[in-house]
């Protein structure tokens, strides 16, 4: 606690850059994320000693060092269970988790799970590049069946796992998605992620330049990117496409969302779906999207809908009702005692 | 006409039954009574890993004993003067350890031929001449249990379950020990279920009555233990979970930090868990995990953002947060490590005691990797024992592992309160925001205690990013280069050496500081070591006991100490673990004996080593 009321410094970029030399290859798209996070932290009001990075281990999680905040690079998958730790110790901090594909989902996939079933307010960014990089570049949990890599030479076999669905089946209340490329788009998703009571799940896709290149090339490529992206924004019809021609509707007997094309089969744009972010069942739908040909991959704040009370809050609460009840005599002293004379 | 009541110095009560029939109940309701006695004691719950193993069995047997005496109580006795067996499988299991001679109390209604047939006897040994050479007591306790609680208008089962009580109640009466504990104990567990309590204090003075009333007290006799000449203060009974939970909040006040105590279920470690959850109003936060990495992980986060992080545990559970020790190591936090051992490898016995996991706490990493270890000796040692952990994780920056184990955990003596107020407080010191333009590093050490600056998050000023990569000794940031390395990885171990400075030296327990034998033994065997060693010397042998609670480092003059002795003896619970420790640090010729029983040493069998070999 700082016993001076002084006005609170405008904190530019610069304060949230810490004097450690990068070491990501050249063209990562962790350096896009790096920067946005240190434009947006000041945008933010956060201030450098109430906000912490915890990582895991891959090429994300060399994140915290680059961040002149609290930063703490763990061990591979735990980052989740220790912020956990940080932030039960210390409610007040703001508490970000940077993790990958395979430190998020497949080593550390249990930590995840519980972090967000439990809805622990941190702010967790998945980087999905789809490949291991810093091991050299096998393939990860979410690399589409086929991936060819020094250990699956002749291609993976294992599907895939799908991290928006993944963290919704975990019971998350907060799931978004954006990729690194989007200097506009994800500091306002990191902003609602911040802003949100509980734990926030975003998906960064991230292009890993050398064992995993242009795997969201279509999503990133601007030519490309309207026919692959849905652009959510609540309340919105999800329309989309270069000509501003596509949209999704709920079909009912297939009981799934569909791709149509405004103006054909007598489709028009009040049939379009309109995006709800408290409804849970159109997240679900909505984390599913992007699997098939034809379907955009849907960007922006995927579900919202804030717990009534925190979890932490909960956990710090019980303890409070209880507080100066008894001391630790009182508890020593408890049983039943005699006197030796 | 009665028998007079007789005094005894001590004597040994075991009670045996089928999991369900509550021996663990009876047993520690009977400790209760006989520490209000005044009476020295120490007990042994001995029960399966099977919460409900099939009715009858052998395997399905518990037991509880307890040894109470009017003088000094170590053990908890190699053999009982008593056995009361509630079943056909509880006297088969327990039988060949009766002391020849001894009192056999059985449940005679339990005795049919399907429960006989379950137990593995062909014959009824109540019967027969098996129990020939026993003083053998054979009653139909489930029938007069039946009678005594039949005003209450319990069903079958209920009605039956009340038999422990009856026993208990005979059993009070046979050592002149109060029922009225027993009975404000019944009225308040069972508050809101008036007939269940009114029903069991019946069984239990029906139990009481027929000792005193029958044709028992005839031939048998009553016994009395007198109270023990104790130090003055006020005691209780404590169990080890229970005195290390309680040491383990003292240390959060003593450092002026808050427990961050994260856990994952597992026998014998969760009563722990439990404590702790039940001491909220401490400001103690408890979480249990979604497995044992995310336990100590929740606690070493906890310990980077300004808290004391604790975990605990056991040998499986321990093996899993390895990973996560190292990174307490390399980043240099504070953090408590407990781990109450049980039988191993793997899953091993759960709910049996061991002392095998010595070379895990001391080695059990990946990398140069030191931690302090420390060892509680009994129920009430794991108070202070407790405490010493914290207080050396927070001046020296390191986890520490706490080694108890499954026998301690569990097991029960009487404890003097100790005063809080006397303890030396440790404050903990974090990093305040720096003056001026001075930049923070986190790896500034403290010139005498080698700890590194611990700067919190919340404190402006004082920003920094560590990690379990190697970090550069002067700036804290990473570095790759080799000679730092070297500095690093030699910095680690004279921090951790250092300790020996600040502990205090080792004493004897029994004997002198040379001689013949030195028997070195450390954990739950000081009991039956101290008891073997002064039999082995009221036989005029020249034998000293020396035990360790600080087994990393060792005391500063541990090695003069056991070069003295002629011969060096290391009894263990294990295959010889602090034998090789001591061999390897002092090049010493230390022999071990050793037990992996699951069970406690014997004091005879120690002491036949102990003539063994100085015979030798």
């Amino acid at each position: 606690m700082n016993e001076m009321t002084t006005p609170q410094e405008k904190l530019t970029i610069k304060d949230f850059t810490s004097d450690q030399e990068v070491r990501w290859c050249p063209g990562c798209g962790d350096y896009a994320i790096l920067k946005c996070m240190q434009r947006t932290l000041p945008e933010l009001g956060a201030t450098r000693e109430n906000t912490v990075f915890v990582s895991g281990i891959g090429c994300s999680s060399r994140f915290p060092y680059y961040m002149d905040t609290y930063g703490f690079h763990t061990i591979h998958g735990r980052a989740p269970a220790i912020a956990t730790g940080v932030k039960l110790a210390k409610p007040e901090l703001d508490v970000w988790v940077i993790t990958g594909d395979g430190d998020g989902l497949s080593i550390g996939g249990n930590h995840l799970v519980h972090a967000i079933r439990r809805d622990v307010d941190l702010n967790i960014l998945l980087f999905n590049n789809q490949i291991y990089g810093l091991t050299k570049g096998q393939y990860s949990p979410t690399s589409v069946v086929g991936t060819k890599t020094p250990s699956t030479p002749q291609g993976s076999v294992d599907p895939t796992l799908n991290p928006i669905a993944f963290a919704l089946g975990s019971g998350a209340r907060f799931v978004a998605r954006t990729v690194d490329t989007a200097q506009k788009h994800m500091p306002d998703v990191f902003k609602r992620a911040h802003a949100f009571k509980g734990a926030s799940f975003v998906e960064i896709l991230q292009n890993c330049i050398v064992y995993n290149d242009a795997i969201w090339e279509e999503i990133t490529n601007k030519k490309t990117a309207p026919d692959h992206q849905l652009l959510l924004e609540h309340g919105t019809p999800m329309i989309f496409g270069a000509e501003r021609n596509k949209g999704i509707i709920f079909n009912t007997k297939s009981f799934a969302l569909e791709v149509v094309t405004i103006g054909e089969n007598s489709v028009t744009e009040g049939d379009i779906l309109v995006h709800d972010e408290t409804s849970l069942q159109m997240a679900r739908m909505l984390g599913d999207l992007g699997e098939k040909p034809g379907e955009p991959a849907p960007m922006g704040v995927i579900y919202a809908s804030e717990a009534d009370h925190s979890y932490v809050d909960a956990v710090r609460g019980q303890m409070d009702s209880e507080k100066g009840k008894r001391t630790l005599k009182d508890i020593i002293r408890g049983g039943q005692t005699w006197v030796v004379e | 006409m009665a028998l007079e009541v007789q005094t005894l110095e001590s004597a040994v009560v075991r009670f045996a039954g089928d999991s369900g029939d509550g021996m663990q109940l009876t047993g520690s309701q009977f400790t209760n009574s006989t520490a209000l006695s005044g009476n020295d004691l120490a007990t042994f719950p001995d029960f399966p890993a099977e919460i409900r193993a099939p009715v009858g069995t052998t395997f399905g047997v518990s037991a509880f004993q307890i040894n109470f005496g009017a003088t000094s109580i170590k053990t908890v006795g190699d053999q009982p003067d008593v056995l009361v067996a509630m079943n056909p499988a509880a006297l088969k299991v327990n039988l060949s350890n009766l002391r020849k001679g001894g009192m056999l109390v059985l449940d005679e209604g339990s005795f049919t031929t399907r429960n006989l047939q379950k137990a593995g006897y062909a014959d009824n040994p109540a019967e027969g001449d098996t129990l020939d050479g026993y003083q053998v007591i054979k009653l139909d306790i489930s029938k007069m249990t039946m009678e005594a609680v039949k005003e209450f208008g319990l069903g079958n089962k209920e009605a039956l379950r009340c038999k422990n009580m009856w026993t208990l109640g005979l059993m009070l009466w046979m050592y002149t020990r109060k029922r009225q504990p027993v009975i404000d104990w019944l009225e308040k567990k069972f508050a809101k279920k008036p007939e269940i309590a009114n029903a069991n204090i019946a069984a239990l003075n029906a139990g009481h009555a027929y000792g005193e009333t029958s044709e028992l007290s005839a031939h048998i006799h009553q016994y009395e233990v007198e109270p023990v000449h104790a130090e003055p203060g006020i005691y209780r009974t404590v169990t080890g979970s229970q005195a290390l939970s309680w040491g383990i909040a003292a240390g959060g006040e003593l450092s002026g930090l808050e427990i961050m105590f994260g856990s994952y279920p597992i026998t014998p470690a969760s009563p722990i868990l439990h404590t702790l959850s039940g001491m909220k109003e401490l400001g103690i936060v408890t979480f249990q995990a979604e497995d044992e990495i995310a336990a100590i992980c929740a606690a070493l986060g906890a310990s980077y953002a300004g808290a004391l992080g604790v975990t605990s545990s056991s040998g499986p559970g321990i093996a899993l947060k390895t990973e996560a020790l190292g990174l307490a190591i390399s980043t240099e936090l504070p953090l408590v490590v407990i781990n109450s051992q049980r039988g191993g490898p793997s899953t091993g016995l759960p709910t049996k005691t061991e002392q095998s996991d010595l070379y895990q706490a001391i080695y059990g990493r990946n990398g140069d990797a030191p931690m302090p270890v420390v060892a509680t000796r009994s129920p009430g040692d794991c108070f202070e024992v407790a405490i010493e952990a914290c207080r050396l994780a927070v001046k020296y920056m390191t986890p520490v592992m706490l080694l108890t184990d499954g026998f301690i955990a569990n097991a029960a003596e009487p404890w003097k309160l100790p005063d809080l107020d006397a303890i030396e407080p440790f404050p903990a010191s974090q990093a305040k925001t720096p003056e001026g333009d001075e930049a923070f590093n986190p790896f500034l050490r403290d010139e005498e205690t080698l700890a590194r600056n611990w700067g919190v998050p919340g404190v402006k000023g004082t920003e920094h990013r560590i990690g379990g990569i190697e970090k550069s000794y002067d700036t804290g940031h990473i570095s790759y280069d080799p000679a730092n390395h070297q500095k690093m990885t030699d910095t680690r171990f004279a921090k951790i050496d250092g300790i020996a400075g600040d502990i205090p030296d080792q004493v004897v327990d029994q004997g002198e500081d040379s001689g013949t034998l030195a028997v070195v033994g450390w954990g739950s065997t000081y009991g039956p070591i101290e008891e073997a060693v002064k039999r082995a010397r009221a036989d005029g042998l020249s034998v000293s006991h020396i035990h360790l609670r600080y087994l990393n480092p060792f005391p500063k003059n541990l090695e003069n100490l056991l070069g003295g002795f002629d011969k060096i003896l290391v009894p263990e619970m294990n295959n010889g673990q602090l034998k090789t420790v001591l061999r390897d640090k002092f090049l010493l010729d230390a022999k071990p004996f050793t037990q992996v029983s699951g069970l406690p040493f014997k004091i005879g069998d120690l002491l036949s080593a102990i003539r063994a070999e100085i015979a030798s």
